[in-house]
């Protein structure tokens, strides 16, 4: 009789879907069929099992080529790095559980590292901007329940978040939303057409890097006050047309992506989205959320945030914690070669970094720890393959309304493979054993 | 274990009636007992020895708190200390990190915590942070008082099945207590409306604030919960409050506490300095703290804390979402807010109680007025809503206020606008000085009681849980009032449950911290647990096996209070 698994959590995206059944084999080894989740979260599934999957930690050998390795190499060669770094990076985090999280930044703390997660190619834009002007937010069941003006700006969820506007926005029923997407009025923002463009009742396609202007010409708009003929390529009848359709709502909702925070601007334009929200406030209620990528980037946030004050980009090379975006973020540090070593987690620098990071990574001692092969883990020293959270082992994420969710354990991992937090354990008792403290 | 004796100092013990005599106090298995026989002495001659403190109501852990330490990276400039021998790094000032939090606590004196406010939505959030919080028991509070739940049962007035609501939700969110924050406002913040007085109704569900905080005390009462419901009333903070607060204290009138505890009020009233205020607008805003203690003094099924203005810059957070934007429309300051699904809000928006803004300084003499004019210290609690009228670790500076007129006079010669603080407050009147005896009531044996925690906590009687502060104070000598501050700033000696965490103002152990909850069994409920059900697939989004938090990574150390309410 094959086995199913109920309420599975997705570790995929932000999203972080609760609903996923899994039906596992007689055994209950393997995966056979996977239930609820988008095309990405099945793949993901699925892919825990491919047979090619790495097992063991891979050594980079002097031409190149790797070598396998034990654990206990893979320790002594990580301990032993971060002992003799003067100052480390620890970059990723945000594909891992939250007690990973924890024991990564005691290592940090005990060998004067900087902590940064993938927020600082991501949100970190929004982060700086939530220090500006706070943030106007709620949980994605207030949306589900409440909201009937639904606005993605910068963001294109049918193919990043494919669930999304399914589970929590333009679709579902909820509680004082009976008639589902027919009560609801949707706005998109994109410089391109996409596929959330053509779900939405008024499509701004602003003139690419033009956010800013099209945000504070609603704001002025909300108030009725005077536009110019055109903004941001958008004719001033749409935009006070626009502004109707947002004053008018019971409840509205902004969902902001990378089109906002990494484009021209960068933390001006969630500047401008947060007071565009504060504003509507005075005729309305409104929220604004960041569309957070990795199923785990806002734990990390958390987690850092309650253990050092700071969500992301920590510097604790000085005993204590400090944090200046610009200095402290991983590219200017890798860029400026501040740092001498360079230990990765649970994300993929060596496909999103510049080049110009990239290449120092390459020549820095540096440790990868991925359940996949990746870009990363073919520059790094040392690739340390781990379980996968949320299929192989459990332990607690954030959604991207901050909502935890402890993720589940579906099947075992592949013998004799060590989790993220239990690799991390075992690094941290060599640090202390090196270092005289334990 | 080992065995320590406290020898010499000057004991106040409010559970035995101890007012300062020369005592020991001896400790065995983490235990307070009679004697011991190979101890190893701590001498405590010319100091003052009282039981571990504890705090009623704090913000300090959970989602808004963490969003106040997120948006605020100014609030850790210049307060960072570093790692050390048995102490990892700590920093921030009214939104301490959580090590910070458990070691300041613990330099205070304290060995036990309530958060004031767990949505149950972010119960794991709220207990991963305990969990990083060093040395201090604590417990959460789960927020009830915009529950749609709670709305629709009291609106059907099925006290049975709220009752089993809430048993399920201490159970599954791991919370002690019934929290209620601005009843039926933050349900209406839903949609940018609030609640301002007990008769206002909650738009859609039809149903007054009075009839939710009745509900909920007769809910507590039917359970026998160690705690009585807690409440943060409607309109806090706005001139002229006062007579909501009249009103909502009134509730308490005729009901009896119902517990095995020994606790006897009905009501818990927190931070009523914000609920104390006269006045019709800014401009003539006065003091209210007088018919609010009067009304509190002659009734004693009520006990409250009193939130006390420090005059610092600080982050006001609270479940109160209304207020909060209410309060960045007043300041202009940074606004977060977080509505949370059939549960409840929050918000968080950084303000300054400047010594040079009158109203500041009103709140400041409403604040200690309460505590001076108020008859029994066993139902008066020192508290300052941390972080919302100041950060926790100004107690001394408030003990110092309490303990000393003249400190309270160089304070008011301070104000810029004394003269209107002196007339719109009767502070300048007030020579009261509370003693040590009456100090260890309200922040030892007052608020043990009152949290139903009196057999565990609060006490040096043999049997009760060795948590144990030594102060360097002399109280048979003057002291400037400075001093009084500095020597309740950092204890010198500190003990909880038996193990030394503290010696001679270093840390030596992180202790083995423990989360309170309460365990409360009640007849099975076949509706509530259909209606659960419905909700979960229907409205919330998260289904209802992912809701329940379970495991060592939540809660390493859990500590069940069982309570029986089959009927």
């Amino acid at each position: 009789m094959t086995k199913t698994v109920t309420d599975v959590i997705c570790p995929f995206c932000g999203t972080l879907c609760d609903d996923i059944e899994v039906v596992l084999s007689d055994d209950g080894k393997k995966i056979l069929e996977v239930m609820n989740a988008c095309a990405i979260g099945n793949e993901k599934f699925h892919h825990s099992q491919a047979a090619d999957r790495p097992k063991r930690p891979r050594m980079q050998q002097p031409d190149g080529s790797y070598k396998e390795v034990s654990y206990d190499e893979a320790i002594e060669y990580t301990a032993q790095m971060f002992v003799k770094a003067k100052k480390p990076l620890m970059y990723g985090w945000s594909s891992t559980n939250c007690e990973a999280q924890s024991v990564g930044h005691e290592i940090g703390e005990l060998c004067g590292a900087v902590v940064d997660n993938t927020a600082t190619v991501c949100h970190g834009p929004s982060l700086i901007a939530i220090q500006d002007v706070g943030i106007p937010s709620c949980t994605l069941g207030e949306i589900k329940n409440r909201a009937d003006r639904i606005i993605y700006w910068g963001c294109n969820p049918a193919h990043a978040h494919p669930r999304h506007m399914s589970r929590y926005s333009i679709f579902p029923r909820g509680f004082f939303t009976g008639k589902g997407q027919q009560s609801r009025k949707v706005i998109v923002v994109d410089p391109r057409p996409t596929d959330t463009s053509n779900m939405a009742d008024y499509y701004y396609q602003v003139e690419q890097g033009r956010d800013y202007e099209l945000l504070q010409a609603f704001r002025t708009a909300l108030h009725g006050h005077w536009l110019p003929d055109m903004v941001a390529g958008i004719p001033k009848e749409k935009i006070y047309e626009g502004a109707e359709v947002m004053k008018s709502g019971r409840f509205g909702i902004i969902f902001f992506g990378m089109g906002v925070t990494q484009t021209l601007s960068k933390n001006h334009n969630i500047d401008a989205a947060i007071m565009l929200t504060k504003d509507l406030n005075e005729f309305s209620k409104f929220s604004i959320m960041p569309m957070r990528g990795h199923y785990n980037v806002t734990g990390s946030g958390e987690v850092l945030g309650w253990q050092f004050g700071f969500a992301y980009g920590v510097d604790l090379s000085r005993g204590f914690a400090r944090y200046n975006p610009g200095e402290t973020t991983s590219n200017d540090l890798l860029r400026r070669g501040e740092v001498d070593a360079v230990f990765v987690i649970a994300s993929d620098p060596g496909a999103h970094f510049p080049i110009s990071s990239v290449k120092k990574i390459a020549k820095l001692p540096s440790v990868a720890v991925d359940p996949h092969f990746t870009p990363t883990t073919e520059i790094c020293k040392l690739h340390v393959p781990v379980a996968f959270v949320g299929i192989e082992c459990g332990g607690n994420a954030y959604r991207m309304d901050n909502v935890p969710i402890d993720t589940r354990k579906v099947v075992d991992p592949p013998e004799g493979m060590l989790t993220d937090e239990q690799f991390l354990e075992k690094v941290l008792h060599r640090v202390k054993e090196i270092k005289g403290a334990a | 274990m080992a065995e320590y004796l406290i020898k010499n100092g000057f004991v106040f013990d409010p559970a035995q009636k101890i007012k300062g005599d020369v005592a020991d106090v001896a400790i065995k298995d983490g235990k307070i007992v009679k004697s011991v026989e190979k101890p190893k002495v701590i001498d405590a001659k010319g100091m003052t020895v009282m039981a571990g403190a504890l705090e009623v109501h704090a913000h300090v852990a959970g989602p808004k708190v963490n969003i106040g330490r997120i948006f605020r990276p100014e609030d850790k400039l210049f307060t960072y200390r570093p790692t050390e021998k048995n102490h990892r790094m700590e920093g921030g000032f009214s939104i301490p990190t959580t090590y910070k939090t458990g070691y300041a606590y613990a330099r205070l004196g304290y060995t036990t915590v309530m958060e004031a406010a767990m949505p149950p939505l972010f119960a794991r959030h709220v207990h991963e942070e305990m969990r990083d919080t060093p040395i201090i028991d604590e417990g959460a509070y789960p927020v009830f008082g915009n529950n749609w739940f709670v709305l629709e049962y009291l609106k059907n007035k099925e006290l049975e099945n709220v009752a089993a609501y809430i048993a399920w939700l201490l159970r599954v969110t791991k919370g002690f207590a019934i929290k209620v924050v601005n009843p039926g406002g933050t349900e209406a913040w839903g949609w940018g409306l609030n609640c301002l007085q007990v008769k206002d109704p909650v738009p859609y569900f039809d149903i007054t604030p009075e009839e939710i905080i009745t509900g909920l005390i007769e809910a507590n009462e039917y359970l026998g919960l160690p705690h009585s419901m807690h409440i943060h009333g409607n309109n806090l903070g706005n001139p002229g409050n006062y007579t909501t607060t009249l009103d909502t204290l009134k509730l308490a009138a005729g009901h009896k506490a119902k517990n095995k505890f020994g606790r006897e009020q009905v009501m818990h009233h927190t931070h009523i300095q914000f609920h104390s205020y006269g006045g019709t607008k800014w401009a003539d805003f006065e003091s209210k703290a007088r018919p609010i203690v009067d009304y509190v003094n002659k009734h004693k099924n009520i006990t409250i804390d009193v939130g006390f203005v420090t005059l610092d810059e600080t982050t006001t957070m609270t479940a109160d979402g209304p207020f909060e934007h209410h309060l960045t429309e007043l300041n202009h300051l940074k606004w977060a807010n977080a509505d949370v699904e059939l549960e409840t809000a929050a918000g968080v928006v950084p303000y300054i109680y400047s010594p040079d803004i009158f109203v500041s300084g009103i709140q400041w003499a409403v604040g200690l007025e309460i505590a001076l004019l108020s008859k029994d210290p066993m139902r008066c609690y020192i508290t300052t809503d941390h972080p919302n009228a100041g950060p926790f670790t100004r107690y001394p500076r408030i003990i110092k206020w309490l303990m000393s007129q003249k400190a309270r006079e160089e304070q008011i010669k301070a104000f810029k606008a004394n003269d209107k603080v002196v007339n719109a407050s009767e502070i300048a009147s007030i020579d009261r000085e509370l003693n040590l005896y009456e100090i260890a009531q309200m922040t030892r044996a007052g608020p043990a009681k009152c949290l139903g925690l009196a057999s565990m906590y609060g006490g040096l009687k043999p049997g009760q849980d060795a948590d144990v502060a030594v102060y360097d104070f002399n109280p048979d000598k003057e002291h400037k009032p400075m001093e009084i501050e500095e020597a309740f700033s950092e204890v010198k000696y500190l003990f909880k449950t038996g193990v030394p965490i503290i010696m001679d103002h270093k840390f030596v152990s992180e202790g083995r911290k423990r989360t309170l909850w309460v365990d409360a069994k009640v007849n099975e409920n076949p509706q509530v647990v259909r209606d659960v059900k419905e909700k979960f697939l229907k409205y919330y989004t998260v289904t209802e096996k992912n809701y329940e938090v379970v495991g060592k990574h939540f809660i390493p150390n859990p500590y069940a209070i069982e309570v029986d309410a089959t009927h």
